[in-house]
């Protein structure tokens, strides 16, 4: 923060007071008590655990849910509870974890969406582009207008969340799990463009569980765990993410990493060889151009890459999901058919980017997730005949070896949906992951893609540990992940996908920060080779 | 009014609903029945009396459910994948029609059989002319995304009139003195009747004996689990490498047959022949009964009796007040929306400020 110019804080007027908010859902207490201040001119970040209460908060903040004790006020007047109108009158702006965005129209008609009065004969286009391109460029956001929604990546789709409550004048924007989606460049842009708002008098409540973001993006922060407020710290610069991170879980958490020593050239067989691997572009995937890729058995392979440049395309390929259009592909030596089955048959084990959607099905209970991708076999069926009790053991046991919590009275009866993000994303690695039916006791090969996004960090860091330690046992681990971070803490070798075309693969430190950087935007020759052109 | 999602559902809800539900169709309906000029409570003495309130009430309540529970089990089956057959309606015609052509025309054509052997071939017939009907949408949905809505009830009209020149052409009865109807079936065809005078037929154990065989099936088969995963979430049952396609087309053959085997049930348990009026509407109120029963099997058989008695009912009443039979359809419509926000109390919690 070389800003200087941060407007004397403590003298503004509190833009926004929260006191004494509580919530209850049944017997669960999501709220209690809680009591926030917040001025024009500073960020505010909201820190905790998913399902310390945050989400209910803001919630509550924004008029989706009523309170029930506590009152709101904005600019000194009261906010009446439960109208997201009043809220948005307000100038309070939101930006969810899970965009609310329509997929099939474009960036320009989102951002109008709800704006104009329904008697209104003609809308007006012309004056809406005209402000949402002024928002854009006042702030660094770029868009394009036209652009469809649905063809966007995540990244992409949260600018147009972002643009959509600037273009409506909020005063307060509230930013539930921002950067969960963003690169290192992204986020940095997005710290950026905040620091923008905030020299302009604007208020951010940023929510998040990443530690050193929040410390550089912040200027106090408060931090939530079950329900309470525990902790706030009035210079989030000046005080340690170990502070923080035991404020926020109540004990002391160790990030896992991959031993430095262990980073070793793989010795175990090729279990994913690509070959020129091309997939077609079609509808909102992009395409895969020319892949060539080998992962061994005892290595973690990390794919890095902004949103939306294939990787889903190269998930959804080694999920069984898509032919390819020319190349090869083979695991552990076989080219199988584009099937799910013959995949999860050949001991690939699949965790997908998306687990509320694709990873698991919500009306379904958690023992018929847990057997989603095997139901059929001898094992749970006979005669095509469900083996209940079989089936039922099998999600116990995955349920405690993987320690998935919240399912409730209803244990192994609950719906899916009944689960928070983390516990989901617990079952569904330990479906992929449990192998009575492998003859091994790790998976052949691990196909990960985006596991830890939006998961807290204790969750972040059992996922990790297991990952390794199937690692160490000789499963192959393919990790394709937006979070540096992630990657240069797990990762042997790392490739980048830009624009469907992956670089060559390289150990982790053969790169640099700048060469990562420059691959992720999407230049595949070294900087000194650019020169030459 | 604001909802928020239920953590938790008292048990006293689950009963409460729908009783609320039902008293709040006869308070609604009452309206009505007032404004045609009837004494309100007498009104529904008769309504009740009419459809549940003697042997003869009963009976004619449960022929009349018996087509209904079978086009509300391929309304319900097929719901459950997603699928939108709207066409039961013209599914249970081409399966009389088929019943017919095997069970009425064999005379004629020379063709002679054991009669079991025939019966069994009758039913077969209207089966495979119910699914066949209702196949064709399905792969037009799976392979090219054809919204099955417009084209399953579309289909009845087709059906309809096909139906009409056959009545009029192929299988019409010389002896029906140029009253649009098909031959017969022959008489050893006939379902038995269950109770002596009465209309009641032993179609109605078949159709209690498939629902039975249904909820089995939707709970215990690997069908079923692939029929509920795929309704609920298609994206995440092909992820998890579920034959999809396969999947929807073996739900079109089971919902069309279904609907096919009410039409043959209806030509072998009632007249024994068809005619243009011969459902009034069982393939579109069989929609009804299964979103009534929440598009459970065994919850399809309540809801059709209970269908087919305000239905019956209302024959009753209209000829002892002056109300139109048209009440029963008002009664049963209420009744599916006001179950329809009652069950969603259930799962969301309903504050109103």
């Amino acid at each position: 923060m070389t800003d200087t110019a941060v407007p004397a804080v403590p003298a503004a007027p509190a833009l926004l007071r929260l006191s004494g908010i509580t919530k209850r859902f049944g017997a669960l207490l999501a709220n209690d008590a809680v009591s926030l201040e917040l001025r024009g001119g500073e960020v505010l970040a909201l820190l905790g655990e998913n399902g310390a209460g945050k989400s209910t908060l803001v919630s509550i903040l924004f008029g989706h849910y009523v309170a029930d004790a506590g009152s709101i006020e904005v600019n000194g007047r009261a906010l009446p509870p439960g109208q997201p109108k009043a809220a948005l009158a307000a100038g309070v702006g939101m930006v969810h974890q899970h965009f609310t965005l329509a997929d099939n129209l474009s960036v320009l008609d989102n951002v109008m969406l709800g704006t104009e009065p329904l008697w209104q004969p003609f809308s007006r286009r012309r004056d809406a582009r005209g402000h949402l391109l002024d928002a854009a460029a006042r702030f660094g956001l770029q868009v394009n207008p036209e652009a469809r929604v649905g063809d966007l990546s995540v990244g992409e789709r949260q600018r147009v969340e972002i643009l959509k409550a600037l273009v409506r004048g909020a005063k307060l924007l509230i930013l539930d799990e921002p950067t969960a989606v963003l690169t290192p460049q992204e986020s940095r842009a997005l710290f950026v463009t905040l620091k923008k708002m905030v020299a302009r008098g604007m208020a951010i409540l940023f929510i998040s569980h990443k530690l050193d973001e929040v410390r550089a993006v912040s200027d106090r922060i408060a931090v939530l765990r079950a329900g309470k407020l525990v902790a706030s710290f009035g210079d989030a610069t000046a005080v340690s993410p170990q502070e923080l991170a035991q404020a926020m879980v109540g004990r002391n958490v160790d990030a896992v990493a991959r031993d430095a020593a262990r980073a070793r050239p793989p010795a175990g067989r090729v279990l994913c060889m690509l070959r020129d691997a091309s997939v077609a572009p079609s509808g909102e995937r992009p395409a895969l151009a020319r892949v060539n890729l080998d992962l061994r058995g005892g290595e973690m392979l990390a794919i890095a890459g902004v949103a939306g440049n294939g990787q889903r395309t190269l998930a959804d390929l080694l999920s069984g999901l898509l032919p390819l259009a020319s190349g090869t592909l083979e695991i552990a030596g076989r080219s199988l058919a584009a099937d799910p089955r013959a995949f999860i048959r050949a001991g690939v084990a699949r965790i997908p980017e998306d687990r509320q959607s694709v990873g698991a099905i919500g009306e379904l209970s958690l023992w018929e997730n847990a057997v989603l991708e095997r139901y059929a076999s001898r094992r749970f069926a006979t005669w095509g005949v469900l083996r209940m009790a079989k089936a039922r053991d099998h999600a116990r046991i995955i349920v405690e070896r993987f320690d998935v919590r919240g399912a409730g009275a209803l244990g192994l009866d609950a719906p899916a949906r009944a689960l928070s993000g983390g516990n989901l994303q617990k079952l569904i690695l330990g479906r992929a992951l449990t192998g009575e039916h492998y003859r091994k006791p790790v998976p052949l090969l691990i196909v990960a893609h985006q596991p830890t996004w939006g998961l807290d960090v204790g969750a972040v860091a059992d996922l990790h540990r297991r990952l390794l330690d199937a690692c160490a046992a000789g499963a192959g681990v393919l990790l394709i992940s937006e979070d540096l971070d992630e990657i240069l803490a797990l990762a042997d070798r790392i490739a980048v996908m830009a624009r469907g075309r992956l670089t060559d693969v390289r150990p982790r430190d053969a790169w640099s920060a700048a060469a990562l950087g420059l691959a992720m935007g999407g230049n595949q020759t070294a900087p000194e080779a650019r020169d030459a052109t | 009014m604001r909802l928020e999602p239920r953590t938790h559902t008292p048990a006293w809800l689950w009963l409460a609903a729908p009783a609320a539900a039902l008293g709040f169709t006869l308070l609604a309906t009452s309206l009505l029945v007032a404004w045609a000029g009837a004494p309100v409570g007498r009104a529904y003495v008769l309504l009740l009396e009419g459809g549940f309130g003697s042997r003869f009430a009963w009976t004619e309540t449960l022929t009349r459910a018996t087509p209904l529970i079978l086009t509300g089990l391929a309304a319900a089956l097929a719901f459950r994948a997603r699928l939108y057959n709207i066409g039961a309606e013209g599914q249970l015609y081409a399966g009389a029609l088929a019943a017919v052509a095997v069970g009425g025309l064999h005379g004629g054509s020379g063709f002679a059989a054991p009669v079991g052997l025939l019966f069994i071939a009758m039913i077969v017939a209207a089966c495979v002319a119910g699914a066949l009907l209702l196949l064709v949408p399905a792969l037009l949905k799976s392979r090219l995304g054809v919204d099955e809505v417009v084209t399953t009830l579309l289909l009845n009209f087709i059906v309809l009139l096909l139906v009409s020149a056959m009545l009029d052409g192929p299988m019409k009865d010389p002896g029906a003195l140029g009253w649009p109807q098909s031959v017969a079936i022959a008489d050893a065809l006939q379902l038995q009747p269950l109770l002596e005078r009465s209309r009641v037929h032993s179609g109605l154990l078949v159709a209690l004996l498939l629902a039975a065989l249904l909820a089995l099936l939707l709970r215990h088969t690997t069908l079923g689990f692939e029929i509920r995963a795929v309704g609920a979430n298609a994206r995440a049952a092909a992820f998890a490498g579920m034959p999809v396609g396969r999947v929807m087309w073996q739900v079109a053959l089971l919902s069309g047959a279904l609907a096919g085997l009410a039409g043959a049930v209806e030509v072998a348990g009632r007249a024994g022949y068809v005619t243009l009026d011969m459902s009034p509407g069982y393939g579109y109120s069989g929609i009804v009964v299964a979103m009534l029963a929440g598009l459970n099997p065994i919850g399809v058989v309540f809801a059709a009796v209970f269908v087919a008695g305000m239905l019956v009912g209302a024959d009753g009443m209209s000829r002892a007040v002056a109300v139109p039979t048209y009440i029963a359809d008002v009664i049963v419509a209420v009744s599916l929306i006001a179950v329809l926000v009652a069950t969603m109390t259930t799962r969301w919690r309903v504050h109103l400020r």
